[in-house]
C-alpha cells in the first residue's frame, strides 16, 4: 500500500431544506483514504455517511468544503470523465438495475456513454471478473436472484476500471450466505486490480472483515477513526463507538458448538 | 397457556404457468403471548407464512392447511368482512421497508390515524391527535409534532420503521407479525426498535412473530426460532440455544456470518444438499423424522 492519498475529505458540509425543518446533514467531516485502503464509514441512520458517499461519486451537488479525488480536486459538477476514476454500487440491488435492460445493455452503456470500444469483450470479462457465466448477458434482473443481481452492479461499477469503489451497503440487502459470497468477491476484487474502497455499511462485522481504518459518523460528524484492531479489542475512544461496539458484540452468538 | 395462534401442516403453494411451485411445505407451529422466530433466507417462504396467515397472498397461491386458527377462529374460512376487521385491529403486520410500506403522498400522522378511524376505534380531531402524537411518543419518536407533520421520505429509515409501528400498535393488536422490521436499519437503532416491540409485547401481552434471516438478531431476540428450508422448517429450536442447532444448513448460516472478535480471511459459503428437501429436521437438538 503506498501512502499517497487517494481521497482526501477536509471540513465537508452538506445542508438540506430550510426554515425549523433544516438539517446539517454533513457538518465539517474530513478524513483521508490512502490509494490501495478500504476504509468504513459506521453511523447509524441519517448520521450523514451516505451523503458522504453521494457527494464523492457527485450524485450531491450542494456542498461546501474541499474534496480531493486521486490528486484532483472534486467539481461541483463532475464531467463525464470523472466517472471513469469513482464508482457506486447501491444497496439495492432490485432497485439499482434497469428492470427493462439486459444485463448486456447494462454493463454497455457506460461504455457506450463514455465511447469506449471492444464492448462485448469488456463486458464478458467484467461477468468473469464477479463470477458470472458470460451467458448471463442475455437475461433481465429478474431472472436473477439477489446476489447475482448484486454482481452484476459490481460488474457495472467495474467495467469502467475505476480506481475508487464507494460501497454503500452492499451486502445489507442479501442472505448471510450470499452476503459471504459477495464479501469474498469484493475482498478479491481489491486485490487483484488494486481498488481504492470507501464502505458505507452499518454492520461493524462486515466493516471488520473487509476494512483497515474506519470512520465513526453520528449527527453528521466524525467522532472518531479507528483501526480495525481497535475495533476488534473493543478499544474506543467516544462512548458512542462503544455502545456501538457494544450492540453488534452483544447479537454475535457466544461460540458455535463442534460441528456435527 | 391457550394458544393464540395455530398452525398445522401449513401448505403454499402458487400456480405458474407450469403447474404450481410449492413455497410452504408442511408448516406447523403454535404461538402463545411469546416471541417466536422464523428465519430462512430469501425464497424459504418465511414471509409467505406471515402472509398466509394475514390471508395477503394473491388469487394464485393455493393456501390449505389442516389447521390455521387464530383464537379459535378459522382463518381461512373468514368473509372478506371478517378479515378486514381482523387485519390492522387483532392481528398486524409491520413489513420490511417503511419506504414502500407508507403512503408517500399521505403526512405520516394521517396515515396512522386512519387506522383508528378505519376500524372505529379512535376518537376524532384532537382525540384523534392527541392518540397519534401517545403512540408516536411510545416508539420514541423525540418530537411526534414534526414527525406527524411529516411525509415519509422526510424520515430516516429508523424514524419510518418507528411510525411504521406505531401504526401497527395503535390499535392494540393481539398478534404482530414483524416481517424483517429491522434490516433496513442499522444496529443501534435495530435495538431500540426491538426493545420498544419487546417492551409493548411483554406489556400489553402480544403474540410476536419475527420474519428475520439474521440469525444473531434472533438468537438474541426471541424465545423459540424456527428455521425454514425450501418451505419446510428444518429445525426449531429455543433461541438461547441456536448456537449448538444440529442441521447443516442451519450451522452453514451461522458460520457464514463474519464476526468481530474473529478475523477469518475468507469467509465460509453455504454449500446446498439436495437432501436436505426431504431429510430429517431436527427439534429442540433431537433428530426427528417427520
Amino acid at each position: 500500500m503506498t501512502a499517497s492519498p487517494m481521497i482526501v475529505v477536509d471540513d465537508l458540509a452538506v445542508h438540506f431544506g430550510e426554515g425549523r425543518d433544516s438539517v446539517r446533514a454533513v457538518d465539517g467531516v474530513s478524513f483521508q483514504v490512502h490509494e490501495g485502503e478500504s476504509y468504513g464509514l459506521v453511523g447509524e441512520s441519517g448520521s450523514g455517511k451516505s451523503t458522504v458517499l453521494r457527494v464523492l461519486c457527485g450524485l450531491q451537488q450542494q456542498w461546501q468544503g474541499r474534496v480531493t479525488l486521486a490528486g484532483a480536486p472534486l467539481p461541483k459538477r463532475p464531467r463525464r470523465d470523472f466517472f471513469l476514476r469513482v464508482q457506486m454500487v447501491f444497496q439495492d440491488p432490485y432497485g439499482s438495475l434497469h428492470p427493462r435492460f439486459t444485463i448486456d445493455a447494462t454493463l454497455s452503456e457506460p461504455l457506450a456513454i463514455h465511447g469506449i470500444g471492444e464492448r462485448r469483450e469488456r463486458v464478458h470479462r467484467a461477468l468473469e471478473a464477479v463470477g458470472l457465466d458470460p451467458a448471463f448477458r442475455f437475461r433481465f434482473p429478474h431472472q436473477l436472484s439477489g446476489g447475482q443481481r448484486q454482481r452484476v452492479a459490481i460488474a457495472r461499477a467495474l467495467i469502467l476500471e475505476p480506481r475508487v469503489l464507494l460501497l454503500d451497503e452492499p451486502t445489507s440487502a442479501l442472505d448471510v450466505s450470499v452476503q459471504a459470497e459477495i464479501l469474498n468477491l469484493l475482498a478479491r476484487l481489491r486485490r487483484e486490480h488494486g481498488l481504492t474502497y470507501l464502505l458505507v455499511s452499518h454492520d461493524l462485522a462486515v466493516v471488520a472483515h473487509l476494512c483497515s481504518r474506519i470512520a465513526v459518523m453520528q449527527g453528521g460528524q466524525l467522532v472518531e477513526q479507528l483501526s480495525v484492531e481497535d475495533l476488534r479489542r473493543g478499544s474506543a475512544a467516544t462512548d458512542y463507538t462503544r455502545d456501538l461496539i457494544a450492540a453488534s458484540s452483544g447479537e454475535i452468538i457466544a461460540q458455535p458448538a463442534q460441528s456435527t | 397457556m391457550a394458544a393464540l395462534l395455530n398452525v398445522d401442516n401449513l401448505q403454499v403453494a402458487f400456480r405458474g404457468p407450469r403447474g404450481e411451485v410449492p413455497a410452504v411445505r408442511g408448516v406447523s407451529f403454535s404461538l402463545g403471548r411469546e416471541k417466536l422466530g422464523i428465519v430462512g433466507e430469501s425464497g424459504s417462504g418465511k414471509s409467505t407464512i406471515g402472509r398466509a396467515i394475514l390471508r395477503l397472498l394473491p388469487d394464485s397461491a393455493r393456501v390449505t392447511a389442516d389447521r390455521l386458527t387464530f383464537e379459535g377462529q378459522d382463518l381461512l374460512g373468514l368473509s372478506p368482512r371478517a378479515l378486514r376487521n381482523l387485519r390492522g385491529r387483532h392481528i398486524t403486520m409491520v413489513m420490511q421497508d417503511p419506504r414502500y410500506s407508507l403512503n408517500p403522498v399521505l403526512p405520516v400522522g394521517d396515515q396512522i390515524a386512519e387506522t383508528l378511524r378505519v376500524h372505529g376505534a379512535g376518537g376524532r380531531g384532537r382525540e384523534l391527535y392527541r392518540k397519534v402524537l401517545d403512540i408516536l411518543e411510545a416508539v420514541q419518536i423525540r418530537d411526534p409534532e414534526r414527525v406527524y407533520r411529516a411525509y415519509p421520505h422526510e424520515l430516516s429509515g429508523g424514524m419510518g420503521q418507528r411510525a411504521m409501528i406505531a401504526m401497527m400498535l395503535i390499535a392494540d393488536p393481539r398478534l404482530l407479525i414483524a416481517d424483517e422490521p429491522t434490516s433496513a436499519l442499522d444496529v443501534t437503532v435495530r435495538r431500540q426498535i426491538l426493545s420498544i416491540l419487546d417492551d409493548l409485547v411483554s406489556r400489553r401481552g402480544m403474540g410476536l412473530i419475527l420474519i428475520s434471516h439474521d440469525l444473531n438478531l434472533v438468537a438474541g431476540f426471541c424465545d423459540r426460532v424456527l428455521i425454514l428450508y425450501a418451505g419446510r422448517v428444518v429445525e426449531e429450536i429455543e433461541a438461547r440455544n441456536l448456537h449448538a442447532c444440529r442441521h447443516p444448513y442451519s450451522r452453514g448460516l451461522l458460520a457464514s456470518l463474519p464476526r468481530l472478535e474473529q478475523p477469518v480471511g475468507e469467509l465460509a459459503t453455504l454449500q446446498r444438499d439436495p437432501a436436505w428437501l426431504d431429510g430429517p429436521v431436527y427439534r429442540f437438538g433431537e433428530e426427528v423424522s417427520r
